[in-house]
Parts: structure tokens; sequence; C-alpha cells
């Protein structure tokens, strides 16, 4: 069975129903102890990295999730998905905190008493803070930029079917279409659905891209079973049903 | 690079499309969700289905519609027609649709937007705008509501910039001068507002040949066009429209 984690955020139907259009055996859940028996998960894109992070940690789907990916169980984040995989995102991020009045005035104190009062006191730190998401792949998720380098301007959000160019030299490994499993049968320059405000930082675990004012990643795996997909296969036609199944394929194959 | 969408537009009143369907070959030339699959096999981008139900139990077999859609559509879809209260809205999106657009409702208390954008994402919200030139002046068009029987005075392009800055998504924008007319979009209001937000706009209205498509995205600078009847009379097919807007040197899906 593969869980199609349920953050409370919105409707998560057509996941569902894309995973089971192409014979997969998928259920919605909430729960982390049906997330930590199933054979694989699937984090769907709803809402906010900030809102979604912190259902996540409270719901205790955050940690298993995190153990499920780290043990090797199939995985794969669309969307906001793809963000949550990384360290952390600013997207819903509270402002950083306004420098206490009194801080700049504070009598100099020894190196060892700052770094324990500022153990005792948190609210005396400097900036926090942006919501931590899963960890697995280094970087800050950021605002896509409104202008590319040349000046041009480029609405944002990004909604629409763009293309994906494939990221021909990952970490030393020449992926390509006929050897990276997640995108079997998809051809450089294939349309996705793409609809985001937010866009991933560039890593090692860069598979493909796509480019609106910046060129973003699109797809993203860590080691042979966890993935990331910044559009939505579940509403990109038979392009995005294709995904899905290569995702199934690499589920049984697990 | 991100394309530019063709989007068919279905009439629909208590679940079933209205207006004559002529599709070959089609069991159901009422069904909603099996016409949208005819246009997702012709490569159309996304659907709208206009609601034009009356009845408030009409309304719930639309919202079953929906439900529908989104489990057995591969696109997105947005829904219009009839929503007054973010409790209307949230009732749709919970059944799956992507997308909802908010034309009467908005005008008459304009937070609206600003407080659906905010419960459910600017990507999920459109406004619609029903736009009529105002005689002897021809450069200004004015909101109409109510299914276009009612001016309200205000001005299109001003409405269409507040709308988007109180955090609509997109706005669908349809000229009632040339709705029905088959002679064209109305370019100049489309431009108009296309420069006037910094978010997709929609054109709607008038179309009647293939090369009106291309002219509302090069001389309307649109970035999405969107037709009903050229497409239900099987007139055009989708992947036609398209053809031909790659002929013109539009970046298209197909």
């Amino acid at each position: 069975m593969i869980a199609v984690v349920d953050y409370c955020k919105g409707n998560l139907k057509s996941v569902e129903r894309g995973l089971r259009n192409v014979g997969g055996e998928a259920q919605i859940t909430d729960d982390p102890c049906v997330i930590a028996r199933a054979r694989a998960i699937v984090l769907p894109g709803v809402g906010a990295f900030a809102d979604a992070a912190a259902t996540m940690v409270a719901t205790g789907q955050m940690q298993v999730i995190r153990d499920r990916i780290l043990a090797g169980v199939p995985f794969l984040g669309i969307c906001l998905g793809l963000h949550l995989l990384f360290e952390e995102g600013e997207e819903g991020a509270p402002s950083p905190q306004a420098p206490s009045p009194q801080a700049p005035s504070a009598p100099a104190i020894s190196p060892q008493a700052a770094s324990a009062q500022a153990a005792s006191a948190p609210a005396m730190k400097a900036a926090p803070l942006y919501p931590r998401g899963l960890g697995i792949v280094p970087g800050r998720v950021l605002r896509m930029p409104a202008f590319d380098a040349t000046g041009a301007f480029y609405k944002v959000p990004h909604v629409g079917w763009n293309s994906l160019e494939f990221n021909l030299d990952t970490d030393g490994l020449a992926w390509n279409a006929g050897t990276f499993p997640l995108l079997n049968g998809i051809s450089p320059g294939e349309h996705f659905y793409f609809t985001h405000s937010y866009i991933a930082p560039h890593t090692p675990a860069t598979v493909a891209t796509t480019t609106h004012a910046a060129t973003f990643p699109s797809v993203i795996a860590w080691q042979d079973t966890c993935f990331g997909v910044q559009f939505h296969p579940e509403k990109s036609s038979d392009a995005g049903a294709l995904v899905l199944r290569n995702f199934l394929d690499i589920v049984e194959r697990a | 690079m991100l394309t530019k969408r063709v989007i068919p537009c279905m009439d629909v009143k208590e679940g079933r499309v209205v207006k004559g369907v002529n599709f070959v070959n089609l069991r159901d030339a009422g069904d909603p969700i099996g016409l949208a699959q005819r246009y997702d096999e012709q490569r159309a981008d996304e659907v709208v289905f206009l609601d034009i139900t009356a009845t408030h139990e009409g309304r719930k077999t639309t919202i079953d519609m929906a439900s529908r859609a989104s489990e057995e559509l591969h696109l997105p879809y947005c829904v219009g027609g009839g929503f007054r209260t973010l409790h209307d809205i949230r009732a749709m999106i919970a059944a799956g649709a992507d997308k909802v657009s908010l034309n009467s409702a908005a005008i008459a208390d304009p937070s609206l937007i600003t407080r659906a954008a905010a419960a459910f994402g600017t990507q999920a919200i459109l406004c619609a705008i029903d736009a009529k030139a105002v005689a002897g002046n021809p450069n200004k068009w004015e909101v109409y509501v109510s299914g276009g029987r009612r001016a309200t005075g205000i001005d299109a392009v001003q409405w269409a910039s507040q709308a988007a800055q109180r955090g609509a998504g997109e706005i669908l924008l349809t000229s009632m001068d040339r709705d029905g007319t088959r002679e064209g979009f109305d370019c100049a209001l489309t431009r108009a507002v296309a420069r006037a937000v910094d978010i997709p706009v929609i054109a709607s209205g008038g179309v009647g040949a293939l090369e009106h498509f291309a002219q509302g995205i090069l001389e309307g600078e649109a970035d999405a066009v969107l037709a009903a009847s050229v497409f239900h009379f099987g007139e055009l097919t989708v992947r036609q429209v398209k053809e031909h807007m790659r002929s013109q040197g539009i970046p298209v899906r197909l």
C-alpha cells in the first residue's frame, strides 16, 4: 500500500486516483503508524511550507517520513512535497524578528556569558529561523524571482505547462531519459503542469530542470528511492500518468 | 519555457453541459467530465466549468460533478459561477476543484478575494471580469455583473488591478461586446488589462476562427485563450488551434 500523506491542507483525491489509475494501491492517511507500515510514501503538494511542516511535526508525520526515507522506502514528493525534502523553506516563515531595543546598548560580556545567555534566552538570539523540512537534501527553498538575468519580467506564481530539461551530469552520474527510472519514457522537452511560487535550490540531487524567471530543479533524487517533482503529475495528463507509473515500478522493485 | 494555454469552457447546469455539443462518438454529449476528457486527448491545457445553476439543490449536483472531475480528469480545472461566500468556495475546493472563479460576489465584496486567497492560495482564485466598452471612449471598459445584465460603473482595468493586489491568481477576462460575435477577442481590452496586472490573463469572448487565438496572445498579450462553441460544435479542435499558434511562433504544449 502506498500512503498518500494527508497533512490536512486540502484535497488529495486526484493524487490518490492518479496512483490507482496506473495500478497502484493508494490510501490517503494522516496516521503516522499507517505511514510507517506503508510500502511507499507520497507527499502531495498543498498549502505553504511553514504550515505543512508545522502540521507534520505536530502529527508525528515528519519523524516517521524521515526515518522511512532514510531506511530506503520509496518516496515521492509532489510540488510542496519536493520542497519539504530540503532543510528549510522561506514560504510562510515568520518575518525575522527586530532586534531587541536593549541589545545594542547591552553591556559587553564575555563570550562564554553571551552564549550562556543566548542559550537560556532564545528571544535574544538573532533571526530565526526558517521552518525546517525533512532535511534529506541540503539547502533552503526560496521565492521564485520575478525578473530573469536580463531584467525581463515574469509572472509569479508560475502557473501552466512548462518543459523539463535533463541535467545530464548529476554528481558525476549521467542521468538521461533512458537510465533515470522515474523519467523512463519521458523525452527532454516534455511538458508538465506547474503551479507554485517557490523553488528549490540547485544541489547534486537535481535530475531535471525547468526555466521560468530562473532555472530551477523540477525533478530531484536522493539515492535510488527518494524523489521530488515540482510539477503535478496527477494534473499532467498522459506524461504525468507515466511518471506515476514509473514510480510504481520503482516501488515494485524495491 | 512556460507555454500559452488553450482552455475550453463548458456551461454546466445541474451537472449537465448546456448549449448544444456536437461531438462524434461521444456517448453522452451532456456529460461535462466525458467532454473534458475529450479535450484532454486534444491537448487542452485545462478546462473551465461555468456553473449556471440557479437553485441550491442544483449547486449540490455541481459539487458532485467537481468531485467526480477530481477523480477522473488528469488536467487542472476551474469551476466558476454562483459563489457567494467563503463557505461556498470551500465546498468546491474540498470537492477537488483546482481553481474557482469569482465574479459578481467579488464586486459586491472585494474582500472575498483577499479572504479566499488567504485560505486556499492565490493559485486557486480566479477573478472573472465581464467588461463592455464605454460608448464614446475607446480605451474605457466597464464591469458588468449578474451574467452581464447589470452595469456597475466600475472601470475594468482598475478592477483587474485591484483584484490582483487582493490576491487573485489569474484574471478571466470576457469582452461582452465580442462574446458570441465570432469576430475575435477584444485585443485592446485584453492588452490594457494584461499590462495593468502582474498575474496571468485569460482572454475570452468572440472567437470564431483559427487565427483569433494567436491574436489574443500576440496582440492581446494574454497568457491563455478560452473558447466554448468553436470547440463544442467541432468546428476546431484544440490541437488544430495549438498547431496554428505554434506556426505563429507561440510556445504551446502539443
